[in-house]
């Protein structure tokens, strides 16, 4: 029994040393060098080419911003579902991963000024008797509640009993979450990359991402029967819009990416870097 | 620290042990099997079925378990014509690619413990067998069985707490065993140190308790190196 | 034209479209860590074995706890509490101690290498304590009839006796510390294991990959125990066999 007394007591002294949060800094910080996280599994947002190189439209955007706020530039891989918390534990300094700006989020990080946005929508295969639900083409604002009602119901009854795939700890795991746990299986994947695979296998029915992600894998010749099915939905609970994440004792490093934003907004960057990489443009809205 | 959070933590998490368990125990036992079989193929001196445990054992043990899962789960689909066999009503679903991925690792290191504790049988005990005219499927149950069992049974142990802990690589497939609530929590409250501590600790306990049933079990199966509980009796009470 | 090109594996090969470096820097990323992780490890199990054979309570205390908490919590949870807690530690203690600013980050080979030591240390432990219960009493009080100071003694008579016996204990050690780095993949290093999810992925040919990541973990698994026999083979050199 000591033995295991004493363990529990190592593990809360290391509890206890580790709770240790580092407190805001007093003095503002000359920035030189930005380390930013990405997923490097989320195409064309962000991902990794032969040759292990991370590539894609947030990487040409970091390299841009930072050149307008004048630091060096590191962009590294890290898991998605460790992305926030090693960024409190200053991994890393800033996130660029697609990733959309919440209230839950905003709790424990800052965002910077969104630089994209695009809706989200379910996919599914050809061959599902799924595919024949309507609306696909159309965009559902989530704020307005008749509309986006009437279109998740549709859902809600096609779904029934069917397993959806989502990634973990995304806004759209929340939406789907929200409004299909009670009719549906929900599995939840670490990467999109990885309930694409598996909506191909067969061992889910349809999958929950952002529109943008889903049309890129649908160029793939292996996922030429995967079909976007239903409305667009955007907005409310999905997020006002994607943003580089940092930590909330960081204020002067907010203000140079908001003012780097803005700037590449303006001249029109981000629209053409969106065309380049979405074959669409859902830039944020300048204002 | 933050303790209402840490026990809400507590109840997050503890609804995991009841898959962590399964999966450990149904591998370990499943695995039992087939260790049994690779482990009598290794000792039949026959040699092909001599060098196909060998491989076996020597991939298994030789790649990390969590190449296997991830072979398993996302590789195995992409054989061809797999889906349309009853294979894939188990590999379609992450629970069952997870435990065949642990009871095949499994089986990898047990039949090695059981190779040892079939060696370990002492070859008078064998001989005094056949001396009583005992003779193949009654002297493996009766003698060399036993003794073996008894003799495997600490590593045996180990591998059991090995596999508790291996499960939690099956949070890596969608599966909600307690690593996998653990992650699920940290994605939604961003505090990773507190909820992997409370993991740990419920890792610790299980397999505390399961330590403690095995040297119980142990302590039964071994009367012979029990320490008499009394002094000898005198040479009076033997008259 | 290589090997791979014709057997029509173009992306397993070395050319602009193949991953073959990248498959070759990792795995020698994973030797790299294993290796510095498995001597972390016996530098911490001989503590920990030395501390449980002569220490007094509290430490023979913390050497116990240390032995049963690594060994009964997943290795994976091991590397997760390095990953994110190790960086908050380091730098509350520079602010705190050394009155440092700013966040001071640990490098993912060295969490990768402190996480996998740390747990494998647990398991050299008890390696290392079953070795020195091996030796014979005789041999250590012969040394002292010889004359020998405990260093000189430890030098010439335990620690080489020590080691020859656990040697066989240690291989097994080294194939869970290879078996342990591949969950440093969580972390962002890029060693075999992620380096072929990574390739898998972004090609979306995950039977092939893994399969190629898994034959790579073979043949160092492979070498590694060749090299292990031998060495037994030399430390029991002089021994008769029963």
């Amino acid at each position: 029994m000591r033995k295991v007394t004493l363990a529990v007591a190592a593990l809360a002294a290391l509890a206890g040393s580790l709770a240790l949060a580092p407190e805001a800094q007093a003095q503002a910080r000359q920035w030189q060098t930005v380390r930013i996280a990405t997923e490097g599994a989320y195409a064309p947002w962000n991902f990794t080419v032969a040759g292990g190189r991370l590539d894609g439209f947030e990487i040409d955007l970091a390299n841009d911003l930072c050149r307008r706020m004048n630091v060096r530039c590191e962009v590294i891989a890290q898991d998605w579902d460790g992305i926030i918390p090693a960024l409190v534990a200053g991994k890393y300094d800033a996130i660029m991963a697609g990733m959309n700006i919440t209230d839950r989020r905003l709790e424990t990080i800052n965002f910077s000024r969104p630089y994209a946005g695009g809706p989200h929508g379910f996919a599914t295969l050809k061959s599902s008797p799924l595919a024949r639900v309507a609306g696909a083409g159309t965009i559902v604002p989530m704020g307005e509640a008749a509309a986006s009602r009437a279109a998740i119901d549709a859902l809600r009854t096609a779904l029934r009993g069917r397993t959806i795939g989502v990634q973990v700890s995304t806004t759209n795991a929340n939406f789907v979450n929200e409004f299909f746990k009670d009719v549906a299986t929900i599995r939840e994947y670490k990467t999109t990359e990885e309930h694409d695979l598996d909506l191909i296998n067969g061992r889910v029915d349809a999958i929950y991402a952002a529109h943008t992600a889903l049309v890129a894998t649908m160029e793939n010749a292996q996922f030429r029967d995967m079909t976007l099915v239903g409305p667009g939905f955007r907005g409310g609970l999905l997020g006002r819009g994607v943003a580089v994440g940092l930590r909330k004792t960081d204020p002067e490093l907010q203000a140079l990416f908001d003012k780097a934003i803005t700037e590449a907004l303006a001249d029109g960057t981000i629209s053409r870097l969106s065309v380049k990489w979405f074959k669409t443009d859902i830039a944020a809205p300048q204002s | 620290m933050d303790l209402g959070f840490l026990w809400e933590a507590v109840q997050r998490i503890v609804p995991g042990v009841p898959v962590t368990l399964q999966l450990a125990f149904l591998s370990v036992f499943l695995g039992l099997w087939l260790a049994l079989a690779l482990a009598i193929m290794r000792l039949s001196r026959i040699l092909p079925l001599d060098w196909l445990a060998r491989v076996y054992v020597f991939v298994f043990r030789g790649t990390p378990l969590l190449i296997q899962v991830f072979l398993i789960y996302y590789a195995a689909p992409q054989i061809p014509g797999i889906r349309s066999t009853w294979a894939w009503i188990y590999l379609r679903e992450p629970y069952w690619c997870a435990l065949l991925a642990l009871t095949l690792n499994t089986a990898a290191y047990a039949s090695e413990i059981i190779r040892g504790g079939l060696l370990s049988v002492p070859r008078g005990q064998v001989e005094a067998g056949r001396a009583c005219g005992m003779s193949g499927l009654l002297l493996f149950r009766r003698v060399t069985a036993p003794i073996a069992l008894r003799q495997a049974l600490p590593g045996y142990a180990n591998e059991l707490i090995l596999m508790v802990k291996a499960t939690s690589l099956a949070s890596v497939i969608t599966l909600m065993e307690i690593t996998g609530l653990a992650h699920k929590m940290i994605s939604e409250t961003f505090r990773a140190i507190e909820v992997f501590i409370v993991a740990g600790a419920i890792y610790l306990l299980l397999n505390f308790v399961i330590t403690r049933l095995v040297a119980a079990l142990e302590w039964r199966l071994s009367p012979h190196l029990r320490r008499v509980p009394h002094a000898p009796p005198s040479i009076d009470a033997l008259r | 034209m290589s090997l791979f090109d014709l057997l029509g594996l173009e992306v397993l090969g070395f050319g602009p479209r193949g991953w073959g470096w990248q498959f070759l820097a990792a795995t020698g990323m994973t030797v790299a860590v294993s290796t510095a992780g498995f001597l972390v490890g016996t530098v911490l199990g001989s503590l920990a074995a030395w501390a449980k054979l002569t220490g007094g309570r509290v430490v023979r205390g913390t050497a116990d706890a240390y032995t049963t908490v690594l060994r009964g919590i997943p290795d994976l949870l091991v590397i997760y509490l390095f990953y994110f807690g190790g960086s908050t530690l380091i730098t509350a203690i520079n602010r705190d101690w050394f009155g440092g600013q700013g966040f001071v980050s640990v490098p993912a080979f060295v969490v990768g290498m402190l996480a996998v030591g740390v747990c494998n240390g647990a398991y050299q432990a008890e390696v290392l304590r079953g070795a020195y219960l091996a030796l014979h009493k005789g041999e250590i009080e012969a040394a002292r009839a010889m004359g020998m100071g405990r260093w000189l003694a430890f030098r010439r008579v335990i620690a080489p006796q020590v080691l020859r016996f656990a040697v066989p204990g240690l291989g097994n050690c080294w194939q869970l510390c290879l078996k342990e780095s591949a969950l440093i993949s969580v972390t962002g290093l890029t060693e075999l294991l992620r380096q072929s999810f990574v390739a898998s992925r972004s090609t979306r040919e995950p039977f092939l990959f893994l399969t190629a990541g898994a034959c790579l973990y073979l043949v160092i698994t492979a070498v590694t125990t060749v090299a292990f026999s031998y060495l037994e083979r030399r430390a029991m050199r002089g021994i008769r066999r029963a």
